[in-house]
């Protein structure tokens, strides 16, 4: 059981955002990033867990950015990883992260992609099914529990308006969200280990940029709060008719 | 050459998201001086295609082909990629949704086209690339996009934009697609359809939502009645989801759904940053809350300081009797 773990970096949630260089560039200075949650706790535990359950196998992180982004592969690592590769490039967008793994992913056998659901920065939601296409394998995509059974894959997965329980022949990519798993913390000796647990570092290639951001804008802050009397629950109703005008 | 859109029906009607799809292309195929032409499953009820005229496509294309019908996503990326062909499309839509994620995605490789997913704004035209803006950092900022490649690929949130129906008719056309060659894909062994009577929360106008200040599963019911009375959708924050409280999919926020609705309103719920993530992009925030330090009046349109208990059922009245009144 060889196992392909995707794993992105992000700013944590509660860091401040700021823009350089005219609103154009990202501000890394300063911010804190971490494993993109969808990618830790879902992808990465159930990968950890089907090969445990197997009792063989490996379980390979893959991660496209540059060298300082070392830290974050160390702690997917420290959770239980066997082994790491970072793409030497800074992303350009989902088609180019998609591109890069796959060149890597072709010829090395895996039995299962794994990613996040989205990445919680600019939640695409796309390099799962772009990894699918290039790699011409099946695609499950949201799922929230997956089996294995022999080279059969059996997964839940949400669908507009409900779920379904789906089944697809490995190999296949498949990207995961709440439900998969429970999240791991990783403890002192996983993080003694990841210090020697090896990332290999693979150049870029043939790399298309597609898209670029032409520039940021900071989100505006809402108008102050409008409190209202709780005893004149008339009043509200009043305002969201006559002056929100969403009811 | 033709903007193409990819366009669903579900419960007897095109769906919302199809509808802002098809009218966020032909705002594009002004921009662009040509058609839209919207691309929907053969099979769908003819009585609804003229819907799509009205949303501003001049021609729907009937996609036919063996293994669409299962839904395999990539026979539909192939079928698209051919519809494309035939229609000159070098700019296709889709509605961020489901089958933005999985057919959008793979279309994106087979017509090497940039994508920028997720649109919350019309976009401007730039020499041959097209400007587009996405939400970015958790609604913190957004992003302008330049699209520089020759085909370009738009997924739209859903309920950024509001749905327009004018007069305008649309051609109709069966077109045969090849899929033939697209691998055997994933089978689906059972379906759990959602029976509500409610719209799903990514295309809900109006969210009632709740939060660990309701306390228990069982104290719902108010929260449910307001809902009720709104014709809104109910939704809630994640520790409530994570404690089997209400459903996974209700749970809204950062590793939740997200949502745009023109009305949230927050019940007993702190206002976390993961949580505003989900719903900051909403028109209007509602908070009750019965600590007037609680974050989440710092991002609320209006706010009430009170027991949710005691809220709930007045503020229930108030619209009931709102809506006797506008009959
Ligand atoms: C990486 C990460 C991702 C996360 N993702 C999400 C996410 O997607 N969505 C999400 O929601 N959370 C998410 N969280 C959790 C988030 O940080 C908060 O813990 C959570 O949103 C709190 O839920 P709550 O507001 O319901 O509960 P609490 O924070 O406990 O707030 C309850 C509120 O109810 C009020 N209250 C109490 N009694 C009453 C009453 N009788 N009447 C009225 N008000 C009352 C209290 O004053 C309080 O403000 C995430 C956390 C992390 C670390
Ligand atoms: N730079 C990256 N390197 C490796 N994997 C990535 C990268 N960016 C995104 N991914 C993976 O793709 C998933 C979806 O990302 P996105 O399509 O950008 O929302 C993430 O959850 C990761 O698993």
């Amino acid at each position: 059981m060889k196992i392909l773990v995707c794993v992105s970096n992000v700013p944590d949630t509660t860091t401040k955002i700021a823009f350089t260089n005219d609103n154009t560039e990202f501000n890394k200075q300063g911010v804190q990033f971490i494993l993109n949650p969808y990618d830790e706790w879902y992808a990465l535990v159930r990968a950890l867990e089907l090969k445990e359950a197997k009792g063989s196998g490996s379980v390979t992180l893959i991660h496209v950015g540059p060298a300082e982004n070392d830290a974050v592969i160390r702690k997917g690592l420290a959770i239980g990883a066997d082994d790491a590769v970072r793409i030497d490039a800074e992303p350009a967008d989902a088609y180019f992260v998609a591109e890069q793994v796959a060149a890597y992913a072709k010829d090395k056998g895996f039995d299962l992609i794994m990613t996040g659901k989205e990445t919680i920065s600019y939640n695409s939601s796309m390099v799962g099914g772009m990894l699918a296409e290039l790699l011409a394998l099946p695609y499950i995509s949201l799922a929230t529990k997956l089996d294995l059974s022999g080279t059969t894959a059996t997964a839940e997965q949400d669908v507009d308006g409900g779920t379904q329980v789906v089944e697809c022949q490995l190999p296949a990519v498949i990207s995961c969200q709440k439900g998969m798993a429970e999240a791991r913390i990783p403890n002192m000796r996983g993080i003694t280990q990841s210090r020697t647990k090896p990332i290999a570092v693979v150049p870029v290639s043939g790399a298309s940029t597609l898209t670029s951001v032409a520039g940021y804008t900071p989100a505006e802050g809402r108008k102050a709060v409008k409190m209202i009397d709780p005893a004149n629950m008339d009043e509200l109703v009043q305002l969201l008719h006559n002056e929100a005008k969403v009811i | 050459m033709a903007v193409l859109v990819y366009t669903e029906a579900a419960k007897g009607k095109i769906r919302k998201t199809s509808l802002e799809a098809v009218n966020y292309a032909s705002h594009i195929a002004q921009l662009l001086g040509t058609t839209v032409t919207a691309a929907i499953a053969a099979g769908t009820d003819a009585a609804l295609l003229p819907e799509l005229g009205k949303a501003g496509a001049t021609k729907v294309l009937t996609l036919a082909g063996d293994k669409l019908a299962s839904g395999n996503d990539a026979a539909w990326a192939m079928a698209l990629e051919q519809a494309a062909a035939a229609e000159n499309a070098d700019v296709v839509i889709f509605s961020h949704d489901l089958s933005a994620k999985t057919i959008a995605s793979r279309l994106a490789v087979r017509l090497k086209a940039g994508i920028v997913a997720g649109a919350v704004e019309y976009p401007t035209v730039n020499g041959t690339a097209l400007h587009v803006r996405k939400n970015a950092f958790s609604g913190k900022a957004t992003a302008v996009y330049a699209m520089h490649s020759a085909k370009k690929i738009i997924t739209l949130l859903p309920n950024s934009f509001q749905v327009k129906l004018g007069e305008g008719t649309a051609t109709v056309e069966a077109f045969n697609a090849n899929v033939d060659a697209a691998p055997a894909g994933i089978v689906v062994k059972e379906r759990k359809t959602r029976e509500t009577t409610t719209v799903p929360l990514p295309e809900a106008e109006l969210v009632v939502s709740g939060g660990r200040g309701l306390k228990a599963a069982e104290n719902w019911g108010p929260l449910e009645e307001l809902a009720t009375v709104l014709g809104a959708t109910t939704a809630c924050s994640r520790p409530i989801s994570d404690m089997g409280w209400r459903p996974h999919h209700e749970h809204v926020g950062q590793t939740g759904v997200a949502i745009r609705p023109n009305l949230y309103i927050a019940v007993g719920i702190s206002g976390a940053i993961q949580h505003l993530a989900g719903v900051n992009g909403s028109k209007i925030i509602v908070v009750i809350n019965n600590d007037k330090e609680a974050p989440f009046f710092k991002a609320a349109d209006y706010g009430v300081i009170g027991d949710a208990f005691d809220i709930l059922p007045r503020l229930t009245e108030a619209v009931k009797k709102f809506k006797a009144s506008q009959h």
